[in-house]
């Protein structure tokens, strides 16, 4: 536990607590009518997507789904930026074009933006694999599925695809046990998703998806994995989404019991408790980084109300390069 | 200059953009050691080898959109379908990615996808399709049909250049059938510009793809009983010469559009309207058009004949337009 610096282990904690503001803010943002299409909560996520983001190198890339809002933030996106292409203005990065974390791409930050339809972003991200792996260059990309995305034909493809190009590539699927209404139990039949990766000739390894310090570990693993040549991984980071699909949906499908569950194992009060009893953290640090959290969350959301609506008139511009 | 066929002049635009430019790929089924299906690719893989030709296994899905990470990191990937037909299987990422990104995001996508389209060889429903309305349909794509061995590679180097994703159907009846004087150095003919193949004053045949030298062949037919028809080859199906179109009506008066592809929301129906709303007052007689019926290819040569347009067809619809 102690074998790193305090404050690498303080920056996570601080990435996944930033994730859950800007997601509490989002929320209040659309009460407020500033958002006019939906969001996706991140609770449940926050660890996979900052914990696999924090062991990227900075050369790598990134292509991250809707409940990864914690890969673009430790990558550079500002909450600003965010806030922004949710409240639909010029200054977002699809300039108003795209709805919420959709469309949300920045190559200068390593981010490959997804579309819904989304094992799409498991074959873009072998293209950027491809690439690096083209051009000899020691990077790797890493991209998230998930449970409902692991039925499409295209996740099955991929895995294959990389595994024959033996790709640097590590893809992160998020079992959040709900695909919209749908339990895991309707969408796969296996009694271990993860076994499809040995299935296509890569290794698959299973992480609790609400411990930080795990997820950070085994991506680290298949991310030096596959910058050492040895071509992708697959990993199944088990998490459970705690809010519906989207705002708009109450989940009255899922059974509270399994929501109460869930919810003594969350992934920020985890890791807090763990800090706490390892001396890492005090109350007095942990009111600082509330404090200045709340600060940056507000600094955003002002950038955000500062940044106009795109013009109508550029309805037509940029279709074409 | 040397005289080549369509086939080998799409083989001397991949090779001479790949040597000029080392960010160019191909990616596809069986492209590498086989040279590709129709050979397309011959030689391809012996000179740039595995690295840069590159066998795919089968998976139309996952290719077309690993051809969109690759171009986001700034190669240009050339994905080659065996078939037309097959392109159905790479739709998602084509149209829903590659198609919306730079409206989006605002990277250029540099993509070429390749693919033998058309019927004519007697390959049944599965291997004879014309899908470029499909494409023609979102908005985003460039979608690239040649009907000659010279256009053919000017246009290609022209499409792997662009740093748009460009469709580039390569009609497979004319790649042996079709031969023409090829300069031997590079060259590009311009993406969206239409060519006028044979000018007349008489109707406008507009038309694109195989059905270019049928068009020419009912010209020649016509030009013998005095009927002057003016032939443009459209080249770019999407965005649409819609200036070269309307200049010719405005001439003309009487327009004939033919197309291999189904009749219902076909091009020619864009192409009407474009016609309807922009020179309306200079038509003589109402638009006429050839195409294929709004059935599957079928395989049966009768039946292929039958549902294939060709140049009598044409001559006779040219006469009756001509006597309205």
């Amino acid at each position: 536990m102690l074998e790193r610096e305090k404050a690498d282990y303080l920056k996570l904690l601080y990435w996944m607590m930033l994730t859950r503001a800007v997601d509490d803010r989002s929320v209040t943002l659309s009460k407020l009518g500033k958002i006019p299409g939906t969001i996706f909560s991140q609770k449940g996520h926050e660890a996979i997507s900052v914990g696999a983001a924090c062991a990227l190198s900075d050369t790598d890339v990134v292509a991250p789904l809707h409940r990864d809002l914690g890969a673009y933030l430790v990558r550079g996106m500002t909450p600003g930026r965010i806030f922004s292409q949710a409240m639909a203005r010029v200054g977002s990065p699809s300039q108003g074009r795209d709805v919420n974390t959709h469309g949300m791409g920045d190559l200068e930050l390593g981010i490959i933006g997804y579309v819904s339809h989304l094992p799409q972003s498991m074959t873009v991200a072998l293209g950027a694999a491809f690439s690096f792996q083209y051009r000899k260059e020691p990077r790797i990309a890493l991209t998230f599925t998930g449970d409902g995305a692991s039925s499409e034909g295209a996740f099955s493809e991929s895995l294959n695809l990389a595994a024959v190009l033996k790709l640097p590539i590590v893809f992160v699927l998020e079992d959040n046990q709900y695909a919209y209404s749908t339990p895991s139990k309707y969408q796969y039949a296996t009694p271990d998703l993860v076994s499809r990766a040995a299935a296509f000739g890569l290794p698959g390894v299973t992480v609790s998806g609400n411990n930080i310090l795990d997820v950070q570990k085994v991506v680290t693993d298949a991310i030096n994995r596959a910058r050492n040549g040895k071509g992708p991984t697959l990993i199944k980071a088990n998490t459970m989404r705690m809010e519906g699909h989207a705002l708009h949906d109450s989940a009255a499908y899922v059974p509270t019991e399994l929501l109460d569950k869930w919810r003594k194992n969350d992934p920020i009060s985890n890791y807090k408790t763990l800090l706490h009893k390892n001396q890492l953290l005090d109350d007095k640090a942990e009111k600082l980084l509330i404090e200045q959290i709340k600060q940056e969350v507000s600094d955003g959301v002002m950038w955000a109300e500062n940044s106009p609506f795109p013009d109508p008139s550029t309805l037509t511009d940029g279709v074409y390069a | 200059m040397p005289e080549i066929t369509f086939l080998e002049a799409i083989n001397q635009a991949l090779r001479q953009e790949m040597r000029a430019d080392e960010t160019v790929f191909i990616l596809g089924q069986d492209v590498g050691v086989l040279g590709g299906a129709f050979k397309a690719t011959e030689g391809l893989f012996d000179e740039f080898g595995r690295e840069r030709v590159i066998d795919t296994p089968m998976c139309e899905y996952a290719f077309s959109g690993l051809a969109s990470g690759a171009a986001l990191m700034g190669l240009r990937p050339i994905v080659e379908f065996q078939f037309a037909d097959f392109i159905s299987t790479g739709f998602d990422p084509i149209v829903q990615f590659a198609a919306t990104h730079h409206y989006r995001q605002r990277n250029p996508l540099p993509i070429v996808f390749r693919a033998p389209w058309g019927g004519g060889s007697h390959a049944g429903p599965f291997h004879s399709q014309c899908p470029e309305s499909w494409f023609a349909h979102t908005a985003g794509l460039k979608v690239v049909i040649p009907s000659n061995p010279y256009d053919a590679k000017g246009l290609l180097v022209s499409a792997i250049r662009d740093p748009n994703p460009v469709i580039f159907f390569e009609p497979k009846y004319l790649y042996r059938s079709q031969r023409g004087e090829v300069p031997s150095n590079l060259y590009t003919v311009q993406l969206g510009s239409a060519n006028i193949t044979r000018t007349g004053i008489d109707l406008s045949i507009i038309t694109y793809g195989a059905m270019v030298p049928e068009a020419t062949t009912a010209a020649e037919m016509l030009s013998k009983s005095g009927i002057s028809c003016e032939v443009i080859d459209l080249r770019t199906i999407s965005p649409l010469d819609s200036e070269m179109i309307l200049d010719s009506v405005k001439k003309t008066g009487k327009v004939l559009i033919l197309h291999e592809a189904r009749k219902t929301v076909g091009i020619g129906a864009e192409i009407a309207a474009i016609i309807s709303e922009h020179a309306f007052q200079y038509l003589d007689a109402p638009i006429v058009r050839i195409t294929a019926p709004d059935t599957p290819v079928p395989y049966s040569p009768p039946l292929e004949r039958a549902y294939r347009p060709n140049s009598n067809r044409v001559a006779e619809a040219a006469r009756r337009l001509c006597d309205f």
